[in-house]
This record gives structure tokens, sequence and C-alpha cells, in this order.
């Protein structure tokens, strides 16, 4: 029965990817990419890796998607015709591919209980952690108590993440400090040099003390 | 979205049930599948699910952007100071057996601890990186 399951998960996964391969229209691919995590879930679920199922589920299905869409929304919905022949790509990929099916040869048999992954130190966790740690899932046991380091670097990796978007994307070009007829004034990104002139021109013409002050303090939330 | 009437009710039903089941997902994760990683995740999820409702404006008001960076910084702090309590009660670092004064107790509050600390993470870094993506606009046009 299980085989049944394993075999429809995995043609659903082969027909999704085929079909994200075609499609030119993104916002299909995107939901499509979603749906190929979900089914990646599923596997993982068969598998008896539920937290793994969990994860991929939340962030891969949900989380990933709704990015992708917003990317989507600044980049348009339609993929462009490539102009270049997709010889070459389809060259590299062949082989790259060739050389991780020749790997996997030398690997152990997939699910046989005497892999060496199996013995190094999954034995003792399995084990011992009841007795050590004294939490039924083992795998939170691996995670934050024997694995704590990783564990803390994941999350380190997962705050620099953050760190690198927001430095790319999040604020957009700063204001920049200019010396201009011997003192230090700001400008907003994106004037042009003949605005900042006028801007000036108006503000030493005199006007009225009230209205300049209006106008910085304008100026000062817009930027 | 202001004529969505019933995508508008719906997720105001459904986003208190998502952020319970993250926090079920939280302190559940001893005994079940999940911890910190999937809870955190789920909890943005809730909000992000406001934000594609209600819009980023009122989403903003109610978890400034400013707080998803603290808390994308917090959990890391939490995660290393849990550590730092096992050195300073005279243990190994992220050592949770001295935390208490039986070592499952420690176990126990330590693991709490850390996965607390990841949750604050992600759930920080999972809404800040929507908010960078979704407040920016179309250049090209």
């Amino acid at each position: 029965m299980i085989e049944v399951v394993d075999v429809a998960l995995l043609v659903l996964l082969a027909v999704t990817g085929v079909a994200i391969i075609r499609m030119r229209n993104l916002f299909g691919a995107v939901m499509l990419a979603g749906i190929y995590s979900l089914l990646s879930a599923g596997l993982f679920v068969v598998m008896d890796a539920v937290d793994v199922a969990f994860t991929e589920a939340a962030v891969g299905a949900g989380i990933s998607t709704v990015l992708m869409l917003g990317t989507l929304a600044l980049v348009g919905h339609e993929e462009r015709t490539p102009q270049h022949r997709p010889v070459l790509p389809l060259f590299v990929v062949l082989v790259t591919g060739g050389i991780l099916v020749y790997g996997t040869f030398d690997i152990p048999p997939f699910g046989d209980p005497d892999n060496p992954i199996h013995h190094h130190v999954a034995d003792h966790y399995l084990e011992e952690s009841e007795h050590e740690i004294h939490i039924p899932n083992v795998v939170t046991s691996v995670l934050a108590s024997y694995r704590g380091y990783d564990t803390m670097g994941e999350t380190a990796v997962i705050f620099t993440a953050m760190v690198g978007v927001l430095l790319l994307l999040a604020r957009g070009p700063l204001p920049r400090r200019v010396l201009h007829e011997g003192r230090w004034i700001t400008v907003r990104p994106g004037t042009t040099r003949e605005e900042l002139e006028a801007e000036l021109e108006e503000e030493t013409a005199g006007a009225p003390p009230d209205e300049a002050a209006d106008g910085s303090g304008r100026e000062g939330a817009r930027g | 979205m202001d004529d969505h009437l019933i995508l508008r009710v719906g997720a105001k039903i459904l986003i208190p049930f998502i952020l319970i089941f993250a926090l079920y997902v939280q302190f559940h994760g001893d005994y079940g599948p999940g911890g910190g990683f999937q809870a955190g995740v789920i909890f943005a999820a809730g909000f992000v699910l406001y934000a594609l409702v209600f819009g980023l404006g009122p989403t903003k008001r109610v978890l400034p952007p400013k707080v998803a960076y603290v808390c994308g910084a917090l959990g890391v702090v939490i995660f290393a100071g849990v550590g730092f309590a096992t050195v300073a009660l005279g243990g190994n670092y992220l050592d949770y057996d001295v935390l208490a004064h039986e070592p499952a107790e420690g176990q126990h509050l330590g693991i709490l601890g850390v996965e607390l600390g990841v949750l604050v993470t992600v759930f920080g870094v999972m809404v800040a990186l929507f908010y960078a993506f979704a407040a920016r606009r179309r250049i090209d046009s």
C-alpha cells in the first residue's frame, strides 16, 4: 500500500517539476513550486520524517511562496523567451546529472538498517536520549541538546540572512550630506542638481520664516 | 481588498487559531513534531496573512518593522544567553544539566530556553523578510 503512495507522490513530483520548467507564466510557476514543496512534505511524512515535513510545508509551501509572489509583483508575471539557444546549459546539466548519478553507485543501499549513518551516533541518541534528556521526541533532543551548537549556528545564519536582505532591500537609497557653500546640507535621494539649486535659491531668497520651517518639516518626514 | 468581505472575515477568524497553533507547535515540540523553527514560521504566517488581506500599513501599525528586527536579533541573544547561563553555573557551554537541581529538569529548562530563542529569531526574520519584499515598488514602470 505504502508503495502506491510513494509512486503516486514521486510521479506527481516529476510532473510538477516538468510543468514548472515548461511554464512561461511565472505566477503559475510559483504556485506549482508551492505544490512541489507540499508534495515533498508528503514524501517526508511517508519516510517518517515528520519534523522535516512540517518545516518543508511551513517554509517551502508557505512563506517562500508568499515571498516569491511579492517578488513577482515587482518583476511582472511573464517570463521572456530566452534569446540564446539552450545547448550549452543542457550540456552542463547533462554532465552534472551524469556525475551525480555515477556518485549514487557508491552510496549504501537506500533504507538499509545496517548503513553506517545509522550506527555512528544514532544508536546512542535513540537508546539513551530518554534517560539523558528525558523528552520523548528524539528529534528535539538531538536538535536542541546534543547538537545545540549546530542549532545556535543555524539561528545565527537565519539572523544573518535578515541582515543581508535588509542591507540590500529595506532602506533604499539613503539621504546624502553634501558640503554646499561652506555648510553641510542633506540631499534627498533622487533630487537632481537643478531641483536642489532651486530649493536652495528659494530658501536664501528670504521666504517668510514660518513657511520655511513648514517646508523643512515636510522634507524631514519624506526623508 | 476593501470589498473582499469573505476573505476579510475568514482571515479574522483564522488568524487567532494560526497564532495559537504556532504556540502549540512550540510547546509541544518535546512530545511531537515541531519546535522553534516551525512555530516561528507559523507565527509569522499569521501576520503575513493579515498583511495580505488588510494591507501592509495596518500590519506595520500592529507590528512595526523595528520590532521584527529586534526580535530577529533577540532570539540569538536568548540562545547564546542560555549557553552563558550554563557556563556561569559551572557547566560547559550549552550543557543544560546544571540549570536545575536535577539534570532532567535542567535539560527541560535549557531546551525550553533555546527553542524560545529559535522561535523569536525565526519569527522576527520571517516578518522582516516579508516586509522587505512587500514594501518594494516597481522601479521600471
